[in-house]
């Protein structure tokens, strides 16, 4: 980080403006990876797998027993199956991209656990675990990077709108639809709804997110801000975006920001469950900073190793979300071998019918190109349709395939 | 029973917004200012006193916010109409439009519908500074998905709103500002007729010597052109073009067929323009109809100049008489 990017206090700003001033180093540190996340930090299950006690996080996932535990874990380790499928089969050839979810489980399926049906999900585009929590079929998400479609599920249905791949387009989208929510009087009662948008360390930089937060707020929309800060957005650093922890933001909009660790399903479940209580409760917006990390590249075009050390990585690996529910149902006894095992060959399995899926699944008609531009057509786009679709025809028989 | 009103542009669009509204409950107004104040031409006037702070929006100052909140409540079963309060402010709201409302439907084959209308005012000629007087409807026009429509009176004001508000698709509904509160082109409306098809042109004033196209504020310089004309002894045809995206062509391809010219007029830049794309398109349809090149009167290809310049900028009734006259001697 180039010294000339901080600014310092001169000497006449007097002494209090230089105590307010933390010097880059501590700012850094309160931002960078390898750091702890902070004493404020919100944690359940440490990355050695103990469970600790949160009085006011505690009774968010009170019902969680070790059957429960197994569901989450379960999830975190078929998704991850999945995501290293995807990544295996884009460097196949059979997927134009991928954008790994590798070290975000936790986030997503916890996030993604405590949503209710009534709700709605907007993601950006790497949210493989919350579509899998929304009851999406996954090969349909397969299809976008396949480049057969670009979104194939009833967003309606499941509650989960479509990818957003223009950064923080979705924020905003995610805030109306949420002000909707509030509109139509499904806040405060057994009735009620809430959205949850998800968006990353680097879309807090764009215009669209601070809008989202200032509209979610003076409209008190019941929706929660989740934040991945998996620390790189592509090869900038968190502290490219920020001069400040992304959850303490909040303040300034005027709701509350909290910062979860991200690699924690529990916490990352019962801090979910309260944003959306809060929203439930018509108490307007929250924000969650879930402080995780991206284990693998921004997506297959990017060479990770060009901009961050591996000992970050390391680092990380210590903290996987997925070994630290695994040492804690096998401490506890709440889950033997065979289970494992089991999670193991169900994720195969599920890896295995995503691949046969994605090897064979079928290509769009060219006709597909001109569908649904519009709800109703128009006359130059059906001329054209008929004009392209007659030249195809030409071929036929003229030995063109 | 026909119920006559004789209206301003202005008035009309307020009466459409507001029979919108009353026939359905899921319509919401959205923009700065627009509540009150009843937006800085008064277009929303009265319209929050009598629908409430939840149907008539002041939102907070941000383009990109008031469509991207609209895509979100259009994706919740609302029908949003946003105002953005001169075509110059409506770039920061530009991704939004062409990344979330364009394409929103065709990227869910449909399962997603945008029933958004973005009210836009637009055009020179009132003596405003920079980013108050733009033309910039041909962006729009390029982007597909979108449908842009721009009225000249207050016939199409009235019943175009409540059209575009009606459609599943979005539309950008650009209005002649100059020409809101314009005396001159106030207009009997039949509130109970039935109204033409939104995305049709249509021939305002019948000529045989040559065809003047236009669309919003330029309707009326070209009809002007047409009553000068005639005192000359030529016989202008006036198309009103109405719709943008869908480009409605039929008409002016008659019409270039009867008179064998055509003037495209317009106050936006004449490089990569719709007057561009209408030129190419008569050339293509009406090659062997056409008496002389496709001549067009236009904006210049710069920036909006300073107002105290805006006189020589904008096409007048006498550009477009100098431009037949051109045609003419070919």
């Amino acid at each position: 980080m180039p010294s000339e990017h901080w600014t310092h206090p001169e000497p006449g700003d007097g002494p209090a403006a230089v105590a307010a001033q933390p010097s880059p180093e501590q700012v850094i540190a309160g931002l960078r990876a390898t750091s702890e996340g902070g004493a404020e930090l919100t944690q359940l299950l440490t990355p050695e797998g103990e469970r600790i006690s949160s009085p006011r996080f505690d009774r968010y996932v009170d019902d969680i027993d070790a059957e429960a535990l197994k569901g989450l874990y379960r999830d975190m380790v078929l998704v991850r199956r999945a995501d290293r499928e995807a990544n295996a089969m884009q460097r196949q050839g059979q997927l134009g991209i991928w954008v790994p979810l590798l070290g975000q489980e936790a986030a997503q399926i916890g996030s993604g656990r405590a949503l209710r049906k009534g709700d709605m999900a907007f993601p950006s585009y790497r949210e493989h675990g919350v579509a899998y929590t929304r009851g999406v079929d996954l090969k349909e998400v397969l299809g976008i990077f396949r480049c057969t479609d670009h979104s194939g599920w009833d967003y309606k249905a499941h509650g989960f709108h479509p990818y957003t791949i223009v950064i923080g387009n979705q924020v905003l989208n995610a805030a109306g639809y949420a002000m909707g929510q509030k509109f139509e009087g499904k806040v405060g009662d057994d009735d009620s709804e809430a959205t949850i948008c998800y968006f990353g360390d680097g879309a807090t930089s764009q215009g669209d997110v601070h809008e989202g937060f200032v509209w979610a707020a003076v409209y008190d929309a019941p929706l929660v801000f989740f934040c991945q800060n998996n620390q790189w957005a592509i090869s900038e650093p968190t502290e490219r975006q920020s001069r400040l922890p992304l959850y303490q933001r909040a303040r300034g909009y005027g709701f509350p920001g909290i910062r979860v660790d991200g690699n924690d399903v529990l916490a990352c479940l019962a801090v979910s469950r309260w944003a959306l209580e809060e929203c439930r409760h018509g108490n307007g917006p929250v924000l969650i900073e879930a402080f995780t990390y991206r284990m693998d590249a921004h997506t297959t075009t990017d060479d990770p190793t060009r901009y961050r050390l591996s000992d970050e990585l390391e680092e990380w690996k210590l903290k996987d979300p997925i070994e630290r529910v695994r040492a804690y149902l096998a401490r506890g006894g709440g889950a033997d071998q065979a289970f494992f095992d089991q999670v193991q060959a169900d994720s195969d399995a599920f890896a295995a019918e995503l691949r046969d899926y994605c090897f064979n699944m079928p290509e769009p008609p060219p006709d597909r190109i001109f569908s649904n531009v519009y709800a109703e057509s128009t006359p130059m786009l059906d001329a054209q349709r008929e004009e392209y679709l007659s030249y195809l025809d030409g071929f036929v028989g003229a030995g063109e395939h | 029973m026909a119920d006559l009103q004789k209206l301003t542009i202005g008035k009309a669009i307020n009466l459409g917004l507001r029979r919108a509204m009353e026939e359905d409950p899921k319509v919401l107004i959205m923009g700065e200012d627009v509540g009150k104040l009843g937006g800085v031409f008064r277009i929303t006037d009265g319209l929050q006193k009598d629908f409430g702070e939840q149907r008539v929006l002041d939102t907070p100052l941000a383009e990109s916010g008031i469509i991207g909140t609209a895509v979100g409540l259009a994706v919740r079963g609302f029908r949003p109409v946003c105002e953005i309060q001169f075509e110059g402010f409506i770039f920061p709201g530009f991704d939004q439009i062409s990344s979330q409302v364009a394409k929103l439907h065709y990227r869910t084959q449909g399962k997603i519908k945008m029933p958004i209308v973005i009210r836009v005012p637009f055009g020179g000629g009132i003596g405003a500074v920079e980013h108050h007087s733009e033309s910039p409807e041909s962006l729009f026009a390029h982007i597909p998905g979108l449908k842009v429509v721009s009225v000249s009176n207050a016939v199409d004001a009235y019943w175009g709103i409540q059209q575009a508000i009606k459609s599943d698709d979005p539309i950008l509904f650009f209005e002649p500002k100059k020409l809101y509160h314009s005396g001159a082109m106030k207009s009997e409306v039949d509130t109970e007729a039935t109204p033409d098809e939104l995305f049709k042109s249509r021939v305002v004033r019948e000529g045989t010597t040559a065809t003047v196209v236009a669309y919003g504020p330029s309707v009326k310089v070209a009809l002007d052109a047409a009553a000068a004309a005639e005192d000359e002894g030529k016989s202008l045809e006036v198309i009103d073009l109405r719709t943008l995206s869908p480009l409605d062509l039929e008409p002016v391809f008659e019409s270039v067929r009867k008179t064998g010219r055509l003037i495209a007029l317009s106050e936006a830049p004449s490089e990569s323009s719709l007057t561009s794309e209408i030129a190419a398109r008569v050339q293509q349809e009406c090659f062997y109809s056409l008496e002389a090149p496709v001549l067009r009167v236009t904006g210049f290809d710069t920036p909006y100049p300073p107002a105290k310049l805006e006189e020589h900028y904008l096409p007048d009734l006498d550009r477009v008489l100098h431009t037949v006259d051109r045609s003419l001697a070919w």
